[in-house]
């Protein structure tokens, strides 16, 4: 995983609330057994006219000029700004993969459905929770200026705008930790394997029958 | 010791260990894995050099892309890779899986309970949101992310933090033709599709009381649609009786100390929740949803909202924007909207009983002549079978609808069960988002009857009131 430190990024915004995992990326797309590639296809169909297939060339789709990713002034925006309940439906971790493919390292929401909220950090997104009169107000600044910069500082747990205001969001701080290092989470479980080991013998001592396994 | 919720006990009979902010490491019970979540997963072992930590934890089917006709092998490539991949990823590493062919497979959350592989107590996990359907046998069942389903495979554990607890308390007795499934939908227009978010939902009061474990698991099953990772019921005796005798669960000695563990199962006389919200059951109707969110619903007697009357300029936006889609006026009564097709399976609504309740309505009659497809997928090879013991299938074949094999299909179309552009279905499934069941198809959630209902009469119709 990349490191998370601080981001300079232009701002996207994506003004519609309970935004799904199957908009952010389409079950087709799902397919894969890969882990990269899922960029060209995020928000594939807001962002094309056309109906996108696996396997098909980006070059040769048909944009779908009104949607705000496709509008020129929001080329290479590294944070994407969007309403409550972002991320909401189903487990697919092809979401954050998309996201981060396509460049996005930070979404702002004023809510993150739990499972793509916990997805994200272990891909390097960060999702930032601001009060909904705070995105608000980054709304209507980002569509007024074209240009639209924020700075997200994770150590300092602030999102700061260009006229000097900072607005603080919350972390867990293990999350915080294993984003700004780049940790993989997994080596850091395995060096409490002998708890793990002691837990699962008393388990298994008490309540055999939770360790029945399948009959082949 | 002070009173405890069903959630308290889970979490804590679970823990390894937790840091000071309250980040545990929770050991889990149970891993189902399908082929969609999982092959990114296998990968990351394999790059890393890390073995599996228990392998009869895990219990593996391919679900999401197998076709639902008579087939030997899936036609699209790209599909077939990636259930080929679960079987290699499975053989290589002893992993139990009820591989296509295999008359146990089916949708992962029918096949867990169904083997008796899902039980009360159990930590249950897979890379699929619905894993909140497990619920229903006093487990903390919870949907987790293609890294998650790594880290479990290779430690055993999730890391987590304890969520709040909310209880549903739903009381009084259902009217007849009202189901589990009109139950979760009126509890999501309640609290929002957002509403449990960071809460574990607790179903309680005698209308739950009162389900079967069929029912029981739709419920948990739409937990998720209402923004909470984990739904549960306490266990009780009709949990017991549903597990007695399945593949996985225990038995004789075993057995009674099981029941006398399960028996604990339930929250304690007293016990705090962070929130707590009643529903009436004599007041829910059987529901039908309008927009592109399981929020967007209302009784079928009702109508389509007005965008107008809508303060909220966030929520005006989302219902305009959801009657576009949906290519719905304003006030239209809910009965006026005809259908092109009809979708009668899901992990939501594709168990034995959802099957009995939907023929029980279709039988003697005549799928409408717009309605172009009628489909009947079960939940498993195992449901399938016991409905063609019954005779249902032939009631739905007698009726003009498809009797198909065992798997995800129209629930989410990455099959070749789908619906084209500006299709209208009324559909058993969990999610009516944008796209869902087919890009640019038009999906309305509601039970097995009101579908079977809508089916006869080309257009919803109150199953209630339905002749033929
Ligand atoms: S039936 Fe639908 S919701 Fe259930 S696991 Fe399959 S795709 Fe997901």
């Amino acid at each position: 995983m990349q490191k998370f430190q601080v981001l300079n990024g232009l701002v996207a915004p994506l003004d519609r609330a309970n935004v799904d995992t199957d908009a952010i990326i389409p079950k087709q797309f799902l397919k894969s057994i890969q882990r990269a590639g899922f960029g060209p296809n995020l928000f594939d169909a807001w962002r094309y006219l056309d109906v996108g297939e696996p396997g098909m060339d980006p070059a040769s789709r048909q944009p779908n000029p009104d949607f705000v990713l496709n509008l020129p002034r929001y080329q290479g925006a590294s944070v994407l700004l969007a309403r409550e309940n972002f991320g909401c439906g189903s487990s697919r971790e092809h979401a954050p993969w998309a996201l981060e493919d396509f460049g996005f390292r930070a979404v702002i929401a004023p809510s993150f459905a739990d499972i793509f909220h916990n997805n994200c950090y272990k891909n390097g997104v960060l999702p930032i929770i601001l009060p909904d009169a705070v995105v608000s107000q980054l709304f209507e600044a980002v569509e007024a200026q074209p240009g639209y910069r924020l700075v997200v500082d994770l150590a300092a747990q602030q999102v700061r705008l260009a006229d000097g205001t900072a607005h603080g969001f919350d972390i867990d701080p293990f999350r915080k930790y294993c984003m700004l290092e780049g940790l993989d989470d997994i080596g850091l479980t395995l060096r409490h394997a002998a708890d793990i080991t002691a837990f699962e013998a008393a388990r298994k001592a008490a309540q055999p029958w939770l360790f029945n396994g399948a009959a082949q | 010791m002070a009173a405890q919720t069903l959630y308290d006990k889970l979490w804590q009979s679970h823990v390894v260990r937790s840091e000071d902010d309250g980040t545990a490491l929770i050991y889990i019970d149970r891993h189902l894995v399908h082929e969609v979540t999982s092959p990114q997963a296998f990968e990351g072992l394999r790059l890393h050099g890390r073995p599996l930590w228990r392998v009869s934890s895990i219990l593996a089917t391919a679900d999401h892309n197998v076709p639902t006709r008579p087939v030997k092998e899936i036609a699209d490539p790209i599909s077939r890779l990636q259930v080929t991949t679960l079987d290699q990823n499975c053989a290589a590493n002893g992993i139990t899986e009820f591989a296509m062919g295999d008359h146990r497979q089916g949708i992962v959350h029918v096949i867990g309970p169904e083997q008796g592989a899902t039980l009360p107590g159990m930590t249950v996990v897979c890379g699929d949101s619905h894993t909140s359907t497990h619920g229903a046998f006093a487990a903390l069942a919870m949907g987790i992310g293609t890294s998650e389903v790594e880290h479990v495979m290779a430690t055993q554990c999730l890391i987590s933090k304890k969520a709040r607890a909310m209880l549903v308390r739903v009381d009084g007795d259902l009217r007849p033709g009202v189901t589990a499934k009109d139950v979760a939908l009126a509890i999501i227009g309640v609290i929002g599709t957002a509403g449990g978010t960071g809460y574990a939902i607790e179903f309680g009061g005698s209308a739950i009381r009162a389900l079967s474990m069929e029912g029981r698991m739709t419920l948990c099953n739409m937990a998720i649609e209402a923004g909470a990772r984990n739904g549960m019921v306490a266990a009780d005796d009709t949990t017991i009786d549903y597990l007695r005798g399945r593949p996985y669960a225990p038995t004789a000695a075993q057995w009674d100390a099981a029941v006398a563990v399960w028996r604990t199962l339930h929250s304690d006389a007293g016990a705090v929740f962070d929130r707590t919200v009643v529903l009436d059951a004599a007041t829910i109707e059987p529901l039908v949803t309008w927009g592109t969110s399981p929020e967007m619903v209302t009784g079928v007697n009702g109508r389509v909202p007005d965008p107008a009357a809508e303060s909220d300029p966030v929520r005006r936006q989302g219902m305009e924007k959801a009657l576009a889609y949906m290519d719905l006026q304003p006030n239209t009564p809910i009965t006026d909207i005809r259908i092109d097709k009809v979708f009668i399976g899901s992990c939501t609504n594709s168990r034995i009983e959802d099957l009995r309740a939907a023929a029980a309505v279709v039988r003697g009659g005549r799928v409408a002549a717009n309605v172009t497809l009628a489909l009947v997928v079960p939940g498993s090879g195992l449901v399938k079978l016991q409905a063609e013991q019954e005779g249902l299938h032939q009631v739905f074949l007698d009726a003009g609808f498809e009797w198909r094999n065992p798997g995800c299909s129209m629930c989410l179309g990455m099959n070749d069960d789908r619906l084209s552009a500006g299709e209208r279905c009324a559909s058993t499934s969990n999610r009516n988002f944008e796209g869902r069941q087919g890009a640019g198809g038009r999906t309305h959630l509601v039970s097995p009857q009101m579908a079977a209902a809508a089916a006869l009469a080309g257009h919803f119709v109150d199953v209630r009131t339905l002749q033929h």
